[in-house]
């Protein structure tokens, strides 16, 4: 069972507190958008085995939407990050570039 | 009005190793906007009289106490009775801010489990996954949390009590599982 | 026969004496005896019978790894099958039968499995036979198989005991309290680390307290006390027994399951405690288990573990036999000679498989005058129910006898095989140990964190750790190491310096003799309790059974209760021999938690009985409950279905309800619906957003019905919102719904439009809503209230505050019955009030309570639709013919792109209409309409389905909605719908509208 830092209340919470949201760094394609575009959208999340960006809530405690950034495989957790951003942040990343050199995500690396 | 209105469970109340009652109603009033704003510190002070607490605290005093829900939610606690005027008063204080301010009073169930220092951190260790251990869980902590399978919010009003706060219609629920997380017993000896 | 000792028993307390009964039978046993010790104590040697030959079996063990030894333990509502005798404590008043037997233990006749069948039952037996031919399988085999299957009775009553959680929280938890675990954890502890030390057995100190040699010059047992003292007066560390290591999971989390009241069944208090531990660090200090050799005849009462033999003689003061023939392939096993024979009792040899024989222990044993026998191992067992003999022979051959010795015992040794279960739970990975004979922990590759980086360390024999001396340097290192990666740097002693003689190398026998022919080979038991042979594996492997895990399904080896714990390492080597490989290169079966069986209850801990799951109750529950509600589960909530009067059937009731609303008054309990506040400058633009309609143009006081979809297109909830101030909507939600719908919103504002300025908050619990429906609801009103709820104050879809029966309220005028219809909201703490003052004013009216089914059968009499009956996760709205609650004018909302995709605006889609029956009755629920033709899987094609049907009191006849292909433009089509039966209910395509169309009894 994962334990999960919430960067929003700061509690080193066990899974149980938490659910998760799937993938993280959704870009919305609204009215307008190709049918490839939307279809990419809706359908194609991406699950690899190793490194992963997930949204995650705090749902049994301050009710916080965050990122993490994890691997799927050995379920190490590189750190976990504000929900209000575009992009991981590049600590984040270097953190995981240190411990998965090459590493690509999506069009992170 | 207020003599009609009931608590969940009117003050039930149930004694084990330690003692578990409901407190019936608590003023609540959930509060939404920028913390770090002059406007909400002042607000709160005025409503509480007291400054906005930090990360996970609570902040008490004879006029009201105030608890940190999320980095932009804070819960407010005042009498049962006194909670229309506190909600005019905040209003009032915030006008022209983008903010939330909502009764939740209803909403609620306070409960207090109190006895020995150690029986008291037994009782919610047996429930939630939260480090009771002494150093670990502290009066002047505020924690929200997964109870068994319902979110509650937890605190010490001082080293023999616990206070929490779930929602009214798991009340009873709430209330059978700490009757039975206090049953005779029942004690782990780990905090004592 | 086996008996008590005059001398020995260290666990004793000879003074007090125990009453317990076995099958009936009366015995005697001492305070600190195992079941097992006092069943042996008794000459109860015979305890089960095996899973299938039904043979005879006895105790094997003394620990947890027992596969034979398993009871019925207690009566009715303490009952519980399956405990094994080994780890269960002796208390007075204790009861317990044996198992898997018919009629008696001592004449079973399903022994004729064994002697009738045995070579009929060979591995892979029941995949073989059963598959053809089929009617021998319902004839034959199935009640066969049921007559003999099974091992414990499952019990009748409701378990009487009590179960709870707890949270901890360690540094360094260390699992096992033999000297290594006591040594890892003062190690830890000193170093200042917050250490949890657990023990599975009631006492502390493991093995070497048998065992023997000198820790720092002194006996091991005045270490294990003096340790004990210390680490009690460490206030960072924890010390608890009767506590197992259940499993290692991700992270550091680790279940420890404690015993709390096993051994004393009328204390007070819980009867198991399973502790949820977050750990920093876990040292596993779980010792090694000792291997059965395979040999003819094994499993023959009597055949029991060296160790065991020497742990019941220096533990509980209980001899196996008065002459006891030892077996072994290591120097471990003399120990177990030298003890007996110091107890007093014949050893006739020691058959040692080694050409070379042993070390200093041998030596020691042949000074005491014990007969050693180098190069030889036992060809069989001679005896039935218990041992009688044993049979010699060299164990370079095939089992030709040498010589028959009569022994009532037999001691075997096959060598000692760490405790990896812990470390391997969660991925660690084990290293074959050529040497050794043996799997242990590889350092490099231990399980990993969240920081990636190892959290288990193996510690003692548990790492490969077997001399005293260096299972004591291990376990510190091991304390210090786990002290340190939890970044407590203090400072920790040093190793005790432990003692013993040292031991001449093991040689591997995983067969005796090692060219055993197939008599022997398919009476050497691997598996005790599922009657695995080695010749079982081997034909497995002639089979094609390569893989160790589909060897281990295809013959149950290690499947059984004890997990493999003795048959595992065995079996594997005997199938890599069958191979022709080598053991690493087969590999282990993979280690799974709990490490011995734990009970479902303590798993279930307090989710039973009244806090099995939460229950949510609205406030006027209790009127409910003493007014005849017939529960309806609605999410975790309870909501009235119907209230039942005495004598009337619940459809009655229904029909009662339904009538006595449309032609008067009824009240609704609709607390349970959801409740969100959206405010702030941007809300209007988040609300258009959210719904499918134009909520930003809702004037306050004012309400409107909307629709909320996903972003793929398809309805997820719906409900009506009202506009409270310019920037302040109330959101009503399904009652499902309430809590996904505020998380929907927060993650909306939270993931993707975060720089929108809106709060919400969910209050649904805040309020208690009353739906008051009928044409005498603003009668009933008017008599609770001095404010003014006329049509013209307060029109049909408007909202305002009012105060009735003293108490604030919000009034909605929205009606989901079709009728005059009012739904008040007031504070949770008032409902109850409200409720009482509108049951009381009402009276007059013939006021009456409806539930969840009357509100369903009015919404359907009205065409309205039902989150859940008319959408099921494909619906869109324009399937609902909803065109009007989609705003064209919307740039944008949630689900509006995907509603653009192809699929989704085809015209070909089954829409919404009502359904009527020919004959008047009522459609089957979820019955679909057929079409013309088959598809290509050869089923008949369809064209439309039912989603909500029911009795219409009001129009007394069957009324019904449903999906239809291209529907609304079929009116007055009849369609058929097959029922379960095969027969056919034909029904009219009509309006779904079936009542009060023109909204004239709602709108006044």
């Amino acid at each position: 069972m994962l334990i999960l830092d919430c960067p929003c209340c700061g509690v080193r919470g066990e899974e149980t507190e938490f659910h998760s949201g799937g993938e993280a760094h959704l870009k919305r394609f609204g009215p307008g958008s190709s049918d490839d575009d939307f279809h990419g959208y809706l359908f194609e999340k991406v699950n690899p085995k190793g490194v992963h960006f997930e949204r995650w809530r705090h749902v049994n405690g301050c009710g916080k939407w965050f990122h993490a950034a994890r691997c799927t495989m050995t379920l190490e957790v590189f750190g976990t990050y504000s929900a209000q951003t575009l992009e991981p942040p590049q600590e984040i990343k270097d953190k995981i570039t240190a411990k998965r050199p090459g590493w690509s995500w999506r069009e992170f690396s | 009005m207020s003599n009609a209105a009931v608590s969940a469970l009117n003050g039930a109340t149930v004694q084990g190793f330690a003692r578990v009652e409901e407190m019936g109603l608590q003023g609540m009033i959930t509060l939404r906007g920028d913390l770090a704003s002059a406007k909400v510190k002042n607000a709160v002070k005025e409503a509480t009289g007291q400054d906005v607490p930090a990360l996970r605290s609570l902040n008490t005093g004879d006029k009201g106490a105030v608890a940190w829900m999320s980095p932009d939610e804070l819960l407010i606690m005042v009498d049962y009775a006194g909670v229309t005027d506190t909600l005019a008063l905040i209003e009032a204080a915030l006008s022209g801010e983008h903010f939330l301010a909502v009764n939740v009073s209803d909403a609620r169930a306070m409960f207090r489990v109190s006895g020995s220092a150690a029986g008291v951190r037994e009782t919610l260790a047996k429930l939630c996954p939260v480090d009771m251990t002494p150093g670990a869980f502290e009066p002047g902590m505020f924690r929200r949390t997964r109870m068994a399978q319902i979110p509650a919010a937890i605190w010490m009003p001082d080293a023999e009590t616990v206070q929490i706060v779930c929602f009214r219609s798991v009340a009873e629920y709430t209330f059978n599982l700490l009757r039975d997380a206090v049953a005779e017993g029942g004690e782990v000896g780990l905090f004592s | 026969m086996s008996t008590r000792l005059a001398t020995g028993g260290r666990l004793l307390d000879k003074s007090r004496t125990l009453d317990f009964s076995f099958n009936g039978k009366q015995l005697k046993g001492v305070e600190g005896d195992t079941l097992a010790s006092a069943l042996l104590a008794n000459d109860q040697m015979l305890v089960g019978r095996s899973f299938k030959y039904h043979r005879p079996r006895g105790i094997v063990a003394s620990g947890g790894e027992e596969p034979n030894a398993l009871v019925g333990l207690g009566e009715d509502g303490k009952f519980e099958p399956n405990q094994r005798v080994t780890t269960t404590e002796l208390f007075d008043g204790l009861t317990c039968t044996s198992q898997n037997h018919w009629p008696s233990l001592e004449f079973d006749v399903g022994i004729l499995n064994s002697k009738l069948f045995a070579r009929f039952l060979p591995a892979g037996f029941y995949y073989k036979m059963f598959i053809h031919p089929r009617p021998l399988w319902k004839h034959v085999y199935e009640p066969f198989i049921r007559q003999s299957a099974g091992l414990g009775k499952a019990p009748r009553d409701r378990d009487q005991d009590s179960y709870e959680h707890f949270y901890a929280f360690y540094d360094v938890v260390v699992i096992g309290g033999g000297v290594a675990g006591l040594q890892a954890a003062k190690a830890a502890g000193q170093a200042g680390a917050k250490v949890l030390l657990m023990e599975q057995d009631p006492h502390w100190g493991g093995r070497a307290p048998v065992d023997g040699g000198t820790i720092d010059g002194q006996d091991p047992q005045a270490f294990v006390d003096a340790t004990l003292d210390e680490l009690k007066s460490m206030d960072n560390v924890t010390l608890r027994i009767r506590m197992m290591g259940a499993g290692v999971y991700d992270h550091g989390y680790v279940l420890g399951y404690e015993r709390v009241n096993d051994h004393a069944p009328s204390a007070k208090g819980p009867r198991h405690r399973l502790w949820r531990i977050r750990a920093g660090q876990i040292v596993t200090a779980t010792g090694a288990i000792e291997r059965p050799l395979s040999f003819a005849g094994n499993d023959i009462p009597g055949v029991m573990l060296a160790s065991a033999v020497r742990d019941y003689a220096v533990n509980y003061g209980v001899s196996i036999g008065d002459r006891t023939v030892v077996v072994t392939n290591n120097d471990d096993a003399y120990l177990t000679a030298i003890t007996l024979k110091e107890a007093g009792l014949e050893v006739p040899a020691i058959l040692d498989a080694r050409a070379s024989g042993g070390g200093a222990l041998a030596d020691r044993a042949r000074d005491m005058g014990i007969r050693v026998e180098t190069g030889k191992g036992i060809a069989s067992v001679k005896g039935g129910k218990r041992v009688e003999g044993v049979a010699i022979c060299a164990q370079a051959g095939e089992g030709a006898v040498l010589e028959e010795i009569k022994c009532d015992a037999v001691a075997m040794s096959g060598g000692w095989s760490p405790v990896v279960h812990l470390w391997s739970h969660c991925g660690g990975k084990l290293i074959w140990d050529e040497a050794e004979a043996m799997f242990r922990p590889d350092p490099e590759k231990a399980p990993t964190g969240d920081t990636g980086e190892g959290f288990v360390i193996a510690a003692g024999a548990a790492n490969g750790m077997f001399a005293l001396g260096e299972a004591l340097t291990d376990a510190q290192s091991a304390g210090e190491a786990a002290a340190k990666a939890t970044g407590h740097k203090g400072k920790s002693g040093t190793a005790p310096k432990g003692e013993a003689p040292s031991y001449a190398a093991i040689q591997p026998v995983w067969m005796m003799p090692q060219g055993a022919n197939i008599k022997l080979r398919m009476k050497a038991w691997l598996d005790f309790q599922n009657d695995v042979k080695v010749s079982d594996i081997q034909l497995a492997a002639r089979e094609g059974f390569e893989s160790v895990e589909h060897a281990k399904r295809y013959t149950t080896l290690g499947m059984a209760t004890d997990q493999g714990k003795l048959s595992n390492i065995n079996g594997l080597a005997i199938l890599s021999d069958a191979l022709g490989q080598a053991i690493p290169q087969t590999g282990t079966t993979t280690f799974r938690p709990p490490y011995t069986p734990i009970s479902l209850s303590s798993i279930a801990g307090n989710a039973i009985g009244d806090t099995f799951q939460p229950i949510r109750k609205t406030p006027m529950h209790d009127w409910h409950e003493e007014n005849g509600a017939h529960w309806e589960p609605v999410g975790a909530w309870r909501r009235p279905y119907t209230f039942q009067k005495s004598g009337e059937s619940v459809e009655d009731a229904v029909i009662r309800e339904i009538k006595q609303t449309r032609e008067s008054l009824g009240l609704l309990d609709a607390s349970t619906l959801g409740k969100i506040i959206v405010k702030g400058p941007d809300a209007g633009r988040f609300m258009d957003m959210l719904y499918t309609n134009m909520m930003s143009t809702l004037k306050p006081g004012r309400c409107r019905y909307g629709l909320m979809c996903g972003e793929n297109g398809f309805l997820s909830d719906d409900g009506v919102v009202a506009r409270i101030d310019e920037e302040t909507f109330l959101c009503h939600t399904t009652t499902g719904g309430a809590d996904s719908i505020h998380a929907h919103m927060e993650e909306w504002l939270q993931t993707e439009w975060w720089d929108w300025k809106v709060y919400t908050a969910n209050v649904t619990e805040q309020y208690a809503q009353i739906g008051v429906a009928g044409p005498k609801s603003r009668k009933v009103l008017e008599k609770l209230t001095n404010d003014d709820v006329s049509a013209e104050a307060l029109s049909f879809m408007g909202w305002t505050e009012i105060t009735v029966a003293g108490i604030p309220a919000r009034v909605f005028r929205i009606s989901f019955a079709g009728e005059l219809s009012f739904e008040l909201s007031v504070p949770a703490s008032h409902g109850r009030a409200l409720w009482d003052a509108l049951m009381e004013a009402g009276a007059e009216f013939g006021v009456t309570p409806y539930g969840t089914e009357a509100m369903h059968v009015m919404r359907a009499e009205k065409g309205f639709i039902m989150i859940g009956d008319e959408t099921d996760g494909t619906v869109i709205p324009q399937d609902l013919m909803m065109h009007w609650a989609i705003s064209k004018k919307k740039e944008d909302y949630l689900g509006k792109r995907a509603q653009e995709r192809e699929h989704m605006a085809d015209p070909n889609r089954w829409k919404l209409v009502g359904l009527e029956t020919t004959d008047g009755s009522v459609l089957p629920d979820g019955a679909y309409a057929v079409a013309d033709g088959t598809n290509a899987n050869g089923q008949r094609n369809l064209q439309g389905r039912v989603t909500s049907t029911y009795y219409s009191p009001t129009l007394d006849r069957g009324i019904a909605m449903g999906l239809v292909h291209n529907g609304p433009d079929r009116m007055g089509e009849v369609l058929d719908f097959p029922k379960v039966d095969g027969t056919i209910v034909k029904a009219k395509i009509v309006d779904q509208v079936f009542f009060d169309k023109d909204g004239e009894k709602q709108n006044v």
